[in-house]
């Protein structure tokens, strides 16, 4: 992954944590606040190498942990684990397909909260669960699963978009042209 | 894996201070998100007709002009109060002073009930503080305070607990625990006696008990019957607050 595809990366999921702690809109709605890290975490796991999935584990996690009251670095484990699980099975893993990137964004996102909620409780902390935390994760999947696609497309804009590509060089040279008729 | 293991076992002083140095980073954004809110409120009363203006203008006047008189009253009650208090020889209750501050930003997990407020250590905030929305009813405490922002932990939070009483003929105590994880306004009143007589719409507030809450704050109604439980009788309460709806809230000072 460039550089520049490692800045989008890290841009998205500032703006993504940000989101999720300025609104409130889905909590307000659906009884469950929404998070796109475990979706984001899909695409870095099939478009980039260890280096883009561990600074968007870390970048994304402990962003995440420096708003919300989780102790610092616990979301960090679960995207990582993810994101280097999903990279380990990248070669049997049709990635330009919707539905392989829905269901990795479905399966990612009900495996990061549930990961996150037991090392909190394996902490010693005690979190707010309860029956209503099967609906939240059902929520969060759902939305992981619509959110990866999409994450895939937008990607996939901004670099068609922003970045630039040397053009291809062909097989024709002007001083091996043979000029044919009288001359 | 490693790296991250470290990070989550730092000490409490230097995982605050990394708390507070990565958190800040969405400071901008959240000004940003201020001022857009402020302009479009700007822009939205330079369209408003000169009547509606009038007209609230009017409504406002008269509301303060009551709470103007109403205060003069409560004036005279508090000298009263404090001279009753002399007479008989309780201790005085202290002055409290409120502090408005902004939301800038929600607990972004499902397990905590938090918010940062734009108000902290500089501008005089300490822990434990307790928060109140803009009717005056009880929303939580300050539970962690840094230079610019402090963080509150909201009612039906695992690590908040209230000591409340029940407006009724026996004033019945109990403690505000914590709710259901999908915010809903309810929260548990437990630790009630087996004799406790709680009717649906009583109003609970703040009992004193405990040192962080003063006494006499609303908290809410009681919504149903206590049940039974191992640590005596719960009852659920719907909170006077709304959690999810906070814009500004006020900080209790000494």
């Amino acid at each position: 992954m460039s550089a520049p595809h490692l800045i989008f990366l890290l841009a998205a999921a500032y703006l993504t944590v940000f989101l999720e702690a300025a609104w409130g809109g889905a909590r307000h709605l659906l009884g469950a606040q929404i998070d796109l890290l475990p979706a984001l975490m899909v695409y870095a796991g099939l478009s980039g190498g260890p280096v883009a999935i561990s600074l968007l584990a870390f970048a994304g996690g402990l962003l995440f942990d420096s708003i919300s009251a989780n102790p610092m670095g616990i979301s960090v484990i679960p995207l990582l684990a993810v994101g280097f699980g999903i990279h380990a099975g990248r070669e049997f893993i049709l990635a330009r397909q919707f539905f392989a990137q829905a269901t990795l964004g479905l399966a990612a996102s009900a495996v990061c909260p549930a990961a996150t909620l037991i090392l909190l409780m394996s902490g010693g902390h005690r979190p707010l669960v309860g029956w209503g935390t099967f609906w939240q994760l059902g929520v969060m999947s759902l939305a992981g699963a619509l959110a990866s696609p999409l994450f895939f497309r937008l990607f996939s804009t901004l670099d068609r978009a922003l970045i630039h590509r040397r053009a291809p060089e062909t097989s024709f040279r002007s001083d091996r042209e043979i000029r044919r008729g009288r001359g | 894996m490693a790296l991250a293991l470290v990070v989550l076992n730092l000490p409490g002083s230097l995982s605050a201070r990394l708390k507070l140095g990565i958190g800040s980073v969405f400071l901008p954004m959240a000004g940003l998100v201020r001022s857009a809110d402020h302009l479009a409120g700007s822009a939205s009363a330079t369209v408003a007709s000169r009547g509606d203006l009038e007209q609230q203008n009017e409504a406002l006047r008269r509301e303060n002009q009551e709470l103007k008189v109403r205060s003069t009253l409560s004036e005279g009650l508090e000298r009263d109060n404090a001279r009753l208090r002399q007479l008989i020889g309780w201790r005085q209750r202290q002055k409290l002073q409120l502090r408005l501050a902004n939301v800038v930003l929600r607990e972004p997990s499902n397990w905590w009930l938090s918010l940062e407020i734009d108000l902290g250590s500089r501008d005089g905030i300490t822990t434990n503080r307790p928060v109140l929305n803009a009717d005056g009813a009880l929303v939580g405490r300050v539970a962690a305070v840094r230079l610019t922002r402090s963080q509150v932990v909201l009612l039906g939070d695992p690590n908040v607990h209230v000591a409340a009483v029940v407006e009724n003929e026996t004033r019945d105590m109990g403690v505000i625990g914590a709710s259901g994880p999908v915010v809903n306004g309810l929260v548990e009143l437990g630790y009630l006696a087996r004799s406790a007589n709680l009717k649906p719409g009583q109003t609970v507030r703040t009992s004193g008990q405990g040192g962080i809450f003063p006494a006499d704050i609303l908290i809410g109604q009681v919504v149903d019957l206590p049940v039974e439980d191992n640590s005596g009788n719960i009852a659920r309460v719907k909170l006077a607050a709304r959690l999810d709806a906070l814009e500004a809230v006020w900080v209790l000072g000494e």
